[in-house]
């Protein structure tokens, strides 16, 4: 089982909850998904609103760990005041660190990231950093305290899939005892399967599954497919090799004249 | 009192940051507070005065990704 943070999670799917056509159809993705963490954020209320209200009564009505984010955050400041805010009202010490650095890419800033990603490791987060594919990077971070990274694939809601396999492999090979979790740029469910073959641990996702014309068929088929990865690098894969091979035996083959 | 909630300007006659969100009709205990980009926790509301110009913020819990 996936172990983060001394916390042992039942599912290697980490689910967002934002873009859902309802709540309800969002409560029932996130069944169908059999996803163990839900992501979620805070905004600004209105006054005398009660959206907010609703919103974390349905997610608590989910009984899953909550893993709040600090999206759209573009300080180091902007992120450690979201994520002790979020502290207060989540009542969990987890967040999802984002500090982004582009308003066209969403990439994260991250010399940022990792400022911040210390700030809050010594005030006791668990922090979850959202990061690119980059070694030195990671490397920082885990200097930094962090216990679990969290690399994008391709820019969040782009649907690209894994743009850099080379990379994502090579960050798996340089850290293998961290637990590595996508997040961001997956579009279907072949991609999250493709990048639990290659080893990492864990997916993060929303939009495709939030925006699919059948969101909870979708979050089903994710659920699958990080599963079917899964088991595929438990089991061990073929290396694909340039010559074919058959695969019937030939020995007592039948020789016709 | 001249204060920036959220983003807008409000003129307020409040003391103190819990006295501001019950003038303006927040309540409930989801939600979190900043006062000029830092936080003020819930338990500190009733003690923390507030300052011409204040810049307040107000955040609830919300979808995210």
């Amino acid at each position: 089982m996936l172990d983060v943070y001394g916390t042992k999670l039942p599912s290697r799917l980490l689910l967002g909850t934002a873009q859902y056509p309802s709540p309800a159809i969002l409560a029932d993705a996130v069944k169908a998904s059999c996803a163990s963490v839900v992501t979620v954020s805070l905004r600004r209320e209105m006054a005398g609103g009660r959206g907010g209200e609703k919103f974390w009564s349905l997610i608590q009505s989910l009984r899953l760990r909550v893993l709040p984010n600090t999206a759209g955050c573009h300080s180091v400041k902007e992120a450690v005041t979201t994520a002790k805010m979020a502290r207060e009202v989540f009542g969990t010490n987890w967040i999802k660190l984002e500090v982004i650095g582009n308003h066209d890419t969403l990439q994260p800033d991250v010399f940022g990231l990792v400022e911040a990603a210390r700030i809050l490791r010594e005030d006791g987060f668990a922090v979850f950093p959202y990061t690119t594919d980059d070694l030195v990077v990671a490397e920082r971070l885990l200097a930094a305290g962090c216990q679990v990274l969290m690399p994008w694939c391709a820019p969040i809601g782009s649907a690209l899939g894994p743009v850099n396999v080379t990379a994502l492999r090579s960050m798996r090979g340089h850290f293998p005892e961290v637990p590595l979790i996508v997040d961001a740029g997956l579009g279907r469910p072949s991609h999250a399967a493709r990048v639990m073959e290659l080893g990492f641990d864990a997916v993060l996702l929303n939009t495709a599954v939030a925006k699919a014309a059948d969101p909870v068929g979708m979050a089903r088929a994710f659920g699958k497919a990080v599963d079917a990865g899964r088991e595929a690098y438990r089991s061990g894969l073929l290396e694909p090799r340039d010559v074919a091979v058959p695969s019937t035996p030939t020995i007592g083959r039948a020789v016709f004249q | 009192m001249k204060l920036i909630v959220n983003g807008e300007a409000h003129e307020v006659a409040a003391a103190t940051l819990a006295e501001l969100l019950a003038a303006l009709d927040y309540e409930g205990n989801w939600l979190a507070t900043a006062v000029n980009s830092d936080v003020v926790h819930t338990a500190e509301r009733a003690q923390f005065k507030l300052n011409d110009g204040d810049r307040i913020e107000i955040l609830a819990p919300m979808q995210g990704g």
